[in-house]
């Protein structure tokens, strides 16, 4: 009901996309630096950004010029580039796998990338020659490749009990990928250490700076760009994958490519958050609701609710608690499972 | 446009799916592929659509080997109805059938009124213009297996490969079914279980265990011997006073 009054009104306003999509894409992250603990006017964060990035020169305190800009404005920019990365991923994974409970965070895919990340960082792989992310990507392939392995090997596939099997195997995968990263924490990092990297594993945006920015982004453009550019051959996949290649979808090559976009993704919002769950699994659906199955409005439409629900979900972490930042996780988890069950329950009744 | 299968075979570890197989599917003609369950039918016409590589042998198209042609090209002219092809996505009957013009577009020719016409057209043809707006999930078995012939047709395909697609259609569809296949005029391979529908195909080819047996006419395929030694079941002809054809009772061996 109420999906259908919001297409109606957005029916009624016949605001062009090449209009909303620039607009919101520029103020869901404004409006997340200006909410917080202590609200800061929309004026002033324009100022600051004004300021910082054109040499306004306004006067502003300049606490609140280094909240904004330091502090709030990566964060927000981040947790965007991090909810639409990790929504569309979800969702390329649902399409391809044929699973309405592929996510990466289910399939082990960002657990996979924890102990990538982990091995760079606290095992030391690579000798400092290699980026946390890129250690994260190869521990997301490894992690996917292992689970449809193993899915493979145990009957998965389209079939209901395939569909499951997908799921069990992900579970194996993240518990195994989720021991490895223990194990090699307790082997080579020293109390401090592991202090910091267990409250990142949960899924944190504390620590995110400026320099993470350009790399969120980038990640996040070309996993939204790949799928972007295959809309036709997602949609070819509604009927299973021996469909699509019968609809002249060069399969392997159009899996690999979305697999690699939508695993970099995912490894680098993990290196730089952490693995958080329930958006890639939640949002894909909620987007389905809105506006169809067909992935040239479900593509972008993923990404924006992603980005925003992100948004969203960050000043929710930093204003629940009074004095204290929840972990971002913790927030998309206390309003992704009830979306979920609210899912599965439609699903049900679905006829 | 010929579609001709050269001495192909198929192994999947170390069991032969499919072996020796030579035929060749004429234009405009259509070929019915019977055997029992299991004996390959499924993966012969895989084969034929270009979706698996056969372990020897080759499948050309107008003398052009399959493999060698790109999935696109290969869609553009063949066209398969696969056998349980299922969604649980939330999509239309014309969204369905739209899919079918997959295999023409691309970034330079995107979605246009041809794309349309073509998907009404399908539509049309396989009597479901009236529920093209319908959610999937709502159709019937019969008016499935009808909306994936139309997706087929949307292909706009020279050659057909049909999967068994009378089954869970009431007896009126799989005649409609059967009575469109032969107005379409396209090189059809369909693979049926009734032989007496089998009757109306141009062509038999008979499979068991993987190895074509007989293929012929209809009247030189559907022999009491060869039913006999394919399908274990004794065959009796009967005429029908009515139009004078022939039809066949069947009645297990032993
Ligand atoms: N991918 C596969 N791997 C192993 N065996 C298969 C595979 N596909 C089909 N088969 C086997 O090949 C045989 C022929 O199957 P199929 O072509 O589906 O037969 P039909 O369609 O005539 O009933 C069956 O015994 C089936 O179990
Ligand atoms: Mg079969």
């Amino acid at each position: 009901m109420t999906a259908d009054v919001g297409v109606h009104a957005a029916r009624r306003l016949r605001a062009p996309p090449w209009l909303w999509v620039p607009l919101l894409i520029v103020a869901a992250p404004l409006l997340g630096a200006a909410m917080g603990e202590t609200p800061i006017p929309l004026s002033t964060v324009w100022q600051a950004l004004a300021n910082q990035i054109l040499g306004a020169g306004y006067a502003l305190d300049p606490i609140d010029q280094g909240i904004i800009w330091s502090y709030r404005l990566p964060r927000a920019l981040v947790a965007g580039a991090c909810g639409a990365g990790l929504a569309i991923s979800g969702l390329v994974l649902q399409t391809l796998l044929r699973n309405a409970l592929a996510d990466p965070y289910l399939l082990g895919i960002s657990a996979g990338a924890s102990t990538g990340a982990v091995l760079v960082v606290i095992a030391g792989l690579g000798g400092g020659l290699v980026p946390m992310s890129a250690g994260a990507l190869l521990g997301a392939l490894a992690a996917f490749g292992l689970v449809v392995g193993l899915a493979r090997l145990s009957g998965g596939g389209t079939s209901a009990r395939g569909a499951a099997q997908i799921v069990l195997a992900g579970i194996a995968g993240s518990q195994l990928f989720n021991a490895l990263t223990s194990f090699i924490i307790a082997r080579s990092a020293n109390a401090e250490q592991a202090r910091g990297i267990m409250f990142w594993l949960l899924g944190n945006l504390s620590g995110v700076r400026w320099e993470d920015v350009g790399l969120a982004l980038t990640a996040v453009v070309i996993a939204v760009g790949t799928a972007f550019w295959h809309v036709r051959a997602l949609d070819a996949f509604t009927f299973g994958t021996q469909s699509a290649a019968s609809l002249g979808v060069p399969v392997g090559r159009v899996q690999a490519a979305l697999v690699l976009a939508t695993a970099a993704a995912t490894a680098v919002m993990v290196s730089i958050t952490g693995a958080i769950g329930f958006v890639g699994l939640v949002v894909p659906h909620a987007a389905r609701f809105l506006v169809g199955s067909r992935h040239a409005r479900l593509v972008p439409v993923t990404a924006l609710i992603g980005m925003v629900f992100l948004i969203v979900a960050d000043v929710v972490a930093r204003i629940l608690v009074p004095g204290q930042t929840l972990p971002i996780g913790v927030v998309t988890a206390l309003i992704g499972a009830p979306a979920f069950a609210v899912i599965l329950v439609r699903a049900r009744c679905a006829p | 446009m010929t579609l001709q299968a050269h001495d192909i075979g198929l192994r999947v570890r170390r069991r032969s799916l499919l072996d020796g197989i030579d035929l060749t599917l004429a234009p405009a003609e259509i070929l019915g592929l019977i055997g029992p369950n299991g004996s390959g039918k499924s993966t012969l016409l895989r084969l034929l659509a270009g979706l698996v590589r056969p372990d020897s042998g080759q499948v050309t198209l107008d003398g052009r080997r399959l493999d060698q042609m790109p999935r696109r090209q290969i869609a553009r002219r063949i066209a398969l109805v696969a056998q349980n092809a299922e969604t649980a996505d939330r999509i239309t009957v014309r969204d369905a059938v739209r899919l079918g013009r997959t295999p023409w577009l691309d970034a330079l020719r995107p979605w246009s009124d041809a794309d349309e016409a073509h998907v009404a057209r399908a539509l049309a043809r396989v009597d479901l213009a009236h529920l093209g707006d319908r959610d999937w999930s709502t159709l019937s078995g019969g008016e499935r297996q009808r909306a994936h012939i139309a997706r087929a047709l949307a292909q706009n395909p020279q050659i057909l490969l049909l999967d068994e697609p009378t089954n869970h259609l009431d007896i009126r569809h799989q005649l409609e079914v059967l009575d469109l296949v032969a107005d379409l005029g396209l090189s059809t391979v369909i693979a049926l279980h009734d032989l007496n529908q089998a009757m109306r195909c141009d062509r038999l080819a008979v499979l068991q265990h993987g190895v074509l047996t007989a293929i012929g006419p209809p009247e030189e395929v559907l022999r009491a011997d060869i039913l006999a030694r394919v399908f274990g079941v004794q065959a009796t002809v009967l005429i029908d006073s009515h139009d004078g054809s022939r039809l066949m009772r069947f009645q297990p061996i032993g």
